[in-house]
């Protein structure tokens, strides 16, 4: 089980958090006309990655904020977190 | 019956303390402080089951986790468990255990003919026997390896022992109170840091318990008593034995699994049986020691055969001799501590080693206590069927290819030590890549992958005085590192007899003509031959050929057989047995109890169960209660013999002709405020909400950002910048976190709160033709007239002192009105709904009605918005706006999604009006057409509808708005029926929508 730190409360195990997909993805801007082929990488596309990976998690059973998690695929390390506007370095 | 293999004052066991337990129904006596295994060793009761495939008598081979043979089904305090270890299960007063895998006994078993049968039962033999013909799989084979396999029987009563989680942290986790165990702890401790020292087993101690060394001039024993005494007084530092580390995760988080009280005849009161914990530990410390390595000759599965150093155990912790005649066979010096015991007590051992002409100190004590030693000699062979009665032995040459003349020589047990294999699961476990050592021909720990630090003899050190110099030091160095204080702590002096190296040698040549069973894996019953064959076969990853051999699959994981299965591959292969590699080592280390792992998530505690309010008047008032989500909602309200389907009619009857009341507090509210809430409704929902008037309620829809209805509801402006949003009972929780995501990742420009209120408010929907006028009763100052409190109109009112909220809106078709309390007053709203509309004759209605009546509106639910269906699916496109972008919008132009023939909502009727139509039957154009017959759509509700008096389905199907009129066949191979039907309109009733404007 994992074992992560939330920016706003301090570290706290795996199961108080909820999964939420890639962190990279960017949503398109509202009422912009963009290609059948944009929107399906918004939507659909993702790249499997092995490695450091960019994720989105919510605290769920906690402050309820989605945060931004920096984290290995294969090996599960936690390399840094970020609160959801932080930028990521 | 006396115990004629029990020493006099010998061991750590309570003389004092007399039990008596029963084995195979047979009445023993024991100790206090004696394991299964041990009392019946005292007894001279070798024999204890059957082996897993070829029913070969099985007796014990080890003393603790390693233990391959000795499973028994327990029985205590009228539960009976399988798949116990008799070495590690302690005995108590009145325990019964019965030997598992025989029938009709142990001592005559017919499986045993396996054993004759064994040359039509090699490596393979499942795959290879039961592929033909394919209709005997269910019929024959299954059933008969059914009742041939498996290591006992598991109860089907329901469990009345309790079991606990409990989550921990410390700065540093310590698995094994052996040598190094016991020092790291004890530095660490020193240094203030929180420490947790876990051992499997009653005692502490380990190796110093059985071992012969001086520590700080004291037994190894009385220095492992005095730290455990000292760490106990330490308020840093927690103590576990009957504690069992099986599993290493990520992040530094490993379970230990507690046995509280199993050691008893019962378990007392408030205490659980087992308890499992989950430790998040800083640092982990893995003192697990090691585990001695069988040598592999014929028939070393005869039972007598056992690991050196188990018969040492037995000896030293419980007195007991597991011979009087026994033989030592070993690789190394281990054998010679074994015989040296066995002489000590009164018992003359004869010692075969396979090296030619070792020297050490140990040997030297041996020799100068007149032991029979035969150097460069092993055993080819056991004799004896249940028991050990002789061996075959033989001398071997340097090279070890050769066997001499075999001769034969009595003995009634062979004690085995093959060296020494380290324990490194966790290690491994943790990600740790292992690597091969080669001066202990075994595995290691290599670089650390999490917190982990191995010592001991489980980092293969077998030195007693490096074991503690290192982990005196490790202890302190990491426990430092945490804690910032540095207290030295003085390694005691170590006084130990050196040993000589071991010789490598693990499989005795079989002599010409003999063709011995030499098994490798003594569980699951792999011998030499079998590796052969595989190889012989074309398997050539050790993890295929584990899986085709079962090498190493059986509970005991291959504690014992591993390392010489891999020696085999890598001899047949020509390679090193670190090119051949191990198989990966998974958690649970050892077998845990299910009940443990499940813990108190049984029965009601599986899931939280929620309730409404108004529960407790819904039981008085005879409610059939069924779950929604976590909800408990009424049914229907029970009246005299009434069922399901009579109750639900006239609950819906009535709402139809009079008024009734439903809880619908269970429906998800959140709460959102702030400047920009309109915009933000806006872009959630498929429909326009900026100019939603205050005071105003509006239905929406909202969608998955690939087009998919997420959920729909009401969201009613409460004021200028206040919403109050419902969901479906079951998106809640989903919705919420969706709201959030927008908020906080995609649009944080945005100036809104979101809040769950779903507990807040206590809610109840008034429906049918009467509501008004039991609304105007219970709000006899407020204007609820149709133009007063117009369709999705909002109010507040008083409701005899109690704040509520009136909502105009309806799920049921009918005029009706939807009232909000606070929780705490959702019982008294509750009764005065009843007590004014009871001239109206209000009936409570439940989930079946509510839905009946919603099906025959068509409006659609969960059983529709099924996560496949877009709005237009749902004869929703009407909501959709073409103006505004919102979430899901440019997923909607999808080519699927616009095809002409797009599927769609419609209404189902039998032609004969009477027959029911099953939830989720297929709707096919020819009944008889061939199979695979085309579906055009299913059944996504049924319901009787009570306005026309018959059976009434929506369904979902392919080209929906060109299908009224068709008449189709609705399928339903489950419930043997083919119906035939007529597509109609899915709005049933009231199409024009006119009752609930009323």
């Amino acid at each position: 089980m994992l074992y992560i730190k939330c920016p706003h409360c301090g570290m706290r195990p795996q199961i108080e958090f909820s999964y939420g997909g890639d962190a990279s993805v960017k949503r398109p801007e509202l009422n912009k006309e963009i290609s059948d082929q944009e929107w399906d990488d918004f939507v659909y596309n993702r790249k499997s990655l092995r490695g450091k990976h960019l994720e989105l998690w919510q605290h769920i059973s906690g402050c309820r904020q989605w945060i931004k998690i920096e984290r290995d695929t294969a090996t599960h390390e936690i390399f840094k977190t970020f609160k959801a506007d932080e930028e990521v370095a | 019956m006396s115990q004629d293999f029990r020493l006099e004052s010998v061991g750590l066991i309570n003389r004092d303390k007399k039990l008596s337990f029963k084995f195979n129904g047979k009445k023993y006596f024991g100790y206090e402080g004696d394991t299964l295994a041990s009392a019946l060793l005292a007894n001279g009761v070798h024999l204890i089951g059957r082996s897993f495939k070829y029913h070969r008598p099985r007796g014990f081979f080890g003393a603790g986790v390693d233990e391959p043979y000795a499973i028994v089904q327990l029985y205590r305090n009228n539960e009976t468990e399988p798949n116990i270890k008799a070495t590690e299960q302690e005995l108590f007063e009145g325990l019964e255990a019965k030997s598992v895998n025989c029938w009709p006994s142990v001592n005559f078993d017919i499986g045993a003919i396996n054993n004759f049968l064994k040359i039509f039962l090699p490596a393979g033999f499942y795959y290879k026997t039961f592929m033909w013909p394919k209709s005997f799989w269910y019929r024959i084979y299954e059933p008969f390896i059914r009742k041939a396999a498996g290591l006992g029987v598991a109860s089907i009563k329901h469990d009345k022992e309790r079991y606990e989680h409990k989550y921990e942290y410390c700065d540093l986790l310590i698995a094994g109170s052996g040598p190094s165990g016991l020092s790291s702890a004890y530095a660490a401790a020193k240094n203030g840091a929180k420490v947790i020292l876990a051992e499997d087993k009653p005692r502490f101690g380990g190796s110093l318990l059985t071992s012969d060394v001086n520590i700080g001039n004291q037994s190894g024993k009385d220095w492992a008593e005095g730290i455990i005494a000292e760490l106990k007084t330490m308020p840093n530092v927690v103590v576990k034995n009957r504690s069992q580390i099986f599993g290493y995760y990520d992040h530094n988080m490993l379970v230990m699994s507690e046995k509280v009280s199993d050691h008893l005849p019962k378990t007392k009161k408030y205490h659980p049986n087992k308890r499992l914990w989950y430790i998040r530990a800083k640092e982990v410390l893995i003192s697990s020691g090691s585990i001695e390595r069988p040598i592999v000759f014929g028939n070393n599965d005869t039972p007598g055969v056992m690991l050196s150093s188990a018969a040492k155990e037995y000896l030293k912790v419980y007195g007991v001799l597991v011979g009087k005649n026994p033989l030592i066979f070993t690789n190394n010096d281990s054998g010679y501590e074994t015989a040296i015991e066995f002489q000590k007590h009164g018992v003359q051992p004869v010692i075969l080693d396979s090296r030619k002409n070792p020297e050490s100190e140990i040997i030297d004590e041996a020799k100068s206590l007149g032991i029979n030693i035969k150097n460069s000699y092993v055993v080819v062979a056991a004799q004896g069927y249940k028991k050990v009665k002789s061996a075959d032995i033989a001398s071997i040459s340097d090279d070890k290819k050769q066997l001499g003349k075999i001769e034969n020589i009595k003995c009634d047990c062979i004690c085995v030590s093959g060296f020494w294999t380290p324990s490194i699961h966790l290690a491994s476990q943790s990600g740790n890549k292992t690597k091969f050592k080669e001066e202990i021909d075994a595995f290691v720990p290599g670089n650390s992958k999490q917190q982990e630090t191995t010592l001991g003899a489980a980092n293969g050190v077998f030195s007693l005085e490096e074991t503690l110099q290192t982990s005196f030091a490790k202890g302190r160095e990491l426990s430092k590192k945490i804690t910032n204080n540095d207290n030295e702590v003085s390694v005691p002096n170590v006084v130990e007899k050196k040993s000589s190296e071991h010789d490598k040698f693990w499989c005795v040549p079989l002599p010409t003509g003999k063709n011995y069973k030499r098994f490798l894996d003594f569980q699951n019953d792999v011998a030499v031959s079998d590796i052969e064959i595989a190889l012989r076969e074309g398997y050539r990853s050790i993890e295929h050929v584990k899986r085709y051999t079962t090498l190493g699959m059986a509970t005991d994981q291959g504690k014992t057989s591993n390392l010489n299965g891999l020696q085999l591959v890598s001899d047949i292969e020509n390679k090193v047995v670190p090119a051949v590699g191990h198989t990966t080592f998974r958690p649970p280390y050892t077998p845990i109890s299910i009940g443990a792992i499940v813990g108190r998530e049984v029965g009601k505690h599986s899931k939280p169960t929620r309730k409404s309010p108004m529960h407790s008047w819904h039981e008085k008032n005879n409610a059939v209660f069924v779950d929604a989500g976590v909800w408990l909602r009424p049914r229907y309200y029970k009246r005299g013999n009434e069922n399901l389907f009579e109750g639900s009619k006239r609950e819906a009857k009535n709402v139809r002709t009079n008024v009734g009341v439903c809880d619908v507090t269970t429906l998800g509210k959140i709460d959102i405020k702030g400047p920009d809430a309109a915009e933000f409704l806006n872009r959630i929902y498929t429909n326009a909400w900026l100019k939603l008037p205050v005071g105003k309620a509006r239905y929406g829809v909202m969608l998955r950002e690939d087009g998919i209805v997420m959920d729909d509801g009401t969201t009613t402006r409460i004021s200028e910048n206040h919403y109050h949003m419902t969901t479906t009972t079951a998106q809640a929780a989903n919705v919420l976190s969706h709201l959030e995501y927008y908020l906080q990742l995609i649009w944080p420009e945005l100036n809104v709160n979101v809040v769950s209120t779903t507990e807040q408010w206590a809610g109840a929907a008034i429906a049918g033709p009467k509501s008004r006028d039991v609304l105007q009763k219970l709000f006899p100052n407020l204007d609820v007239s149709n133009e007063g409190l117009p369709f999705m109109g909002y109010m507040e009112g008083d409701l005899f002192g109690v704040k509520a909220r009136i909502f105009r809106i309806s799920f049921s078709g009918e005029l009706a009105y939807e009232i909000n309390v606070e929780s705490d007053n959702g019982n008294f709203m509750w009764q005065k709904i009843m007590e004014f509309g009871e001239e109206f004759k209000i009936q409570p209605y439940g989930t079946e009605a509510l839905s009946t009546l919603r099906i025959e509106m068509g409006h659609v639910a969960g059983s529709e918005l099924d996560g496949r269906t877009i709005p237009y699916d749902n004869a929703l496109e009407g909501l959709v706006s073409k103006k505004k972008d919102f979430i899901g919008k440019r997923s909607l132009q999808r080519a699927a999604f616009i095809a002409d023939d797009r599927q769609r909502i419609v209404g189902v009727v039998p032609l004969d009006k009477k027959t029911s139509i099953p939830e989720g039957s297929h709707l096919v154009k020819d009944a008889n057409a061939p199979l695979p017959n085309p579906k055009l759509g299913h059944i996504s509700a049924s319901c009787w509808s009570v306005e026309y008096d018959n059976p009434f389905s929506l369904a979902i199907i392919k080209d929906g708005k060109n299908m009224i009129g068709e008449k189709l066949f609705v399928m339903s191979p489950l419930k043997n029926k083919v119906i035939p039907v007529e597509i109609v309109s899915s709005h049933y009733v009231d199409p024009k929508g006119e009752r609930v404007r009323s």
